[in-house]
């Protein structure tokens, strides 16, 4: 035994640096995809590989870890993804937003905004904005470089034509720093404000693509939409149940066989944490 | 007069085979030029060659820019060449899938040239997209409706109108009328020649097909084994061929 061959947070040295160079890379250039070479890691794809490795390649002893997945800290995926950390690393874990300093999520950007210090980790299953637009890979990347967006643009047309509005809803486009058009991950697009000018450092990793992007501190970042038909962050016209926000992305639930159903607040913690001050919502028992 | 573009002694060779083999001339602005030969004389390489598509291994393409003056389109930057190939430039595949999004409505494809070069209002976009489909003669009503549901006259049309929506002043056409049926090809012909002339186009327009030289070119190319055989003005060429190849070519059309 070497004092090589144990090495913090699972990933061997060497492919901790090659995706730290790639993280380094993907900050100084934001937006840009960077290529690194994804490993194998004990789970499935599409279950995180790529916020994985990230996670493992910027946590350190002293960090405080959450995860999230929906916004919720309680579903298999976050579930697994924690316990995972916590063996391998044994880190510490949490799952309030305020006193992690590496989140990793699906789907989500928490309620609470972010602060200095604390980094995003996002799990990206498609890092390619254009990629149903145009299936080739060499063209694609010959239009990010030369800066050719006018098909994201077609996309959105599509989307009006058909149904009178911009119907994406989730991993809407963005235009990072008036360069990139990157791909936010499938956030819903009521989260895309949430990006721009934000003080926590957001990486990007997708694992069966082989990709990692990034966003470092107070990037501008600007949803793409038409002059008359602007972008909208939207959200269902209701209030959390349980804790009466009503400036919260909402879950809808189905709780009886009679059509019965209720919105909640998506990001658990943050509803908790509301529940705890002492509001309440209309169903809450 | 400055010529639109100049074409000078461009060569391309795949391997040891011949593509096209020091073709040069000049195409003046409001010009329609044809070139003619048989499968594998060259002209698609050629036209490839002077589209961009292809770099010839020698010789100059210089195209009057709008901005810069007379510019070569070989030695220039591939940005400065997508720009051009976008706005000033057209190309009408044979096949109207290679020039179309099959998955993107009418008013989509007519409407990706204008969002490419800026356009960013919903509802302009989409007036343009009606008017250019009623300037080709598709129904306003198709604007929705996918390239796949069209017949294939329609698509042709459809790919003709998406080239033409940025007022290109040079349109590269690869047998356009090939695989349509004759009252089709009437047809767009007609269309065709009505927009050349209104727009005030140029054009250079490969076939192997007489007939569509005679109607829409002023000036007339024939290539055999990649290389220019003979040149000069369409009714010329057609009525008075001299090189041998050229008169083999003019009496093999069939006369009904």
């Amino acid at each position: 035994m070497t004092d090589q061959s144990y090495n913090f947070a699972y990933l061997d040295e060497q492919t901790k640096r090659m995706i730290r160079r790639a993280i380094l890379k993907g900050l100084a250039i934001p937006g840009y995809q960077v290529p690194f070479a994804s490993r194998e890691m004990p789970m499935p794809y599409g279950w995180g590989t790529g916020g994985v490795q990230v996670s493992a390649a910027v946590l350190t002893p002293e960090d405080c870890f959450k995860v999230i997945d929906q916004g919720a800290d309680d579903t298999t995926n976050a579930v697994s993804i924690r316990t995972f950390f916590e063996r391998t690393a044994r880190v510490e874990t949490t799952t309030a937003t305020a006193e992690a300093s590496v989140i990793q999520t699906r789907h989500r950007i928490p309620e609470e905004p972010l602060s200095k210090g604390q980094i995003v980790v996002y799990q990206v299953p498609i890092p390619e904005p254009l990629r149903f637009l145009e299936p080739r890979e060499s063209e694609t990347r010959k239009m990010h470089s030369l800066e050719e967006y006018g098909l994201m643009h077609v996309k959105l047309y599509e989307d009006i034509s058909r149904h009178g509005h911009i119907a994406t809803s989730y991993a809407y486009p963005v235009r990072v720093e008036g360069r990139y058009v990157m791909d936010p991950s499938p956030i819903p697009k009521f989260d895309n404000p949430k990006l721009g000018d934000m003080a926590a450092i957001q990486l990007f990793g997708a694992g069966r693509e082989q990709r990692i992007y990034a966003l470092p501190p107070y990037t501008q970042v600007v949803s793409l939409d038409f002059e008359d038909h602007p972008f909208e962050a939207s959200k269902a016209a209701h209030c959390c149940g349980l804790c009466g926000a009503q400036d919260s992305y909402l879950d809808e639930v189905i709780i009886d066989d009679a059509g019965g159903r209720m919105f909640v607040c998506s990001d658990t913690d943050y509803c908790e944490a509301r529940r705890a001050a002492g509001h309440k919502g209309k169903d809450a028992a | 007069m400055t010529p639109l573009l100049s074409v000078q002694g461009v060569t391309k060779h795949y391997g040891s085979y011949i593509g096209c083999a020091d073709v040069s001339f000049d195409l003046y602005p409001g010009e329609v030029m044809g070139i003619v030969g048989e499968s594998g004389s060259g002209k698609s390489t050629l036209l490839n060659c002077m589209a961009g598509h292809l770099a010839p291994d020698v010789g100059e393409v210089v195209f009057d820019t709008r901005m810069d003056g007379p510019r070569d389109t070989v030695t220039m930057s591939e940005p400065e060449r997508r720009m051009l190939s976008r706005t000033d430039w057209a190309f009408v595949h044979q096949h109207a899938r290679d020039g179309l999004r099959m998955g993107v409505s009418a008013g989509g494809n007519v409407g990706e040239r204008l969002m490419a070069v800026g356009e960013r209002h919903y509802g302009d976009i989409r007036d343009q997209a009606i008017d250019w489909l009623e300037r080709v003669e598709i129904d306003a009503t198709r604007v929705d409706d996918r390239p796949t549901t069209f017949s294939g006259g329609m698509q042709q049309r459809l790919q003709i109108a998406r080239n033409l929506v940025t007022g290109p002043r040079l349109v590269f056409m690869d047998e356009p009328t090939g695989g349509l049926d004759v009252s089709v090809q009437a047809r767009l012909l007609d269309l065709l020649r009505g927009l050349v002339r209104d727009m005030g186009l140029s054009a250079i327009i490969v076939t192997h097909d007489l007939a569509v030289v005679r109607l829409l070119a002023d000036r007339l190319m024939v290539m055999k084994s990649g290389r220019v055989i003979e040149a000069g003005l369409t009714d010329q060429v057609l009525d008075d061929p001299q090189h041998a190849y050229s008169q083999l070519l003019v009496s093999s059309v069939l006369q009904v």
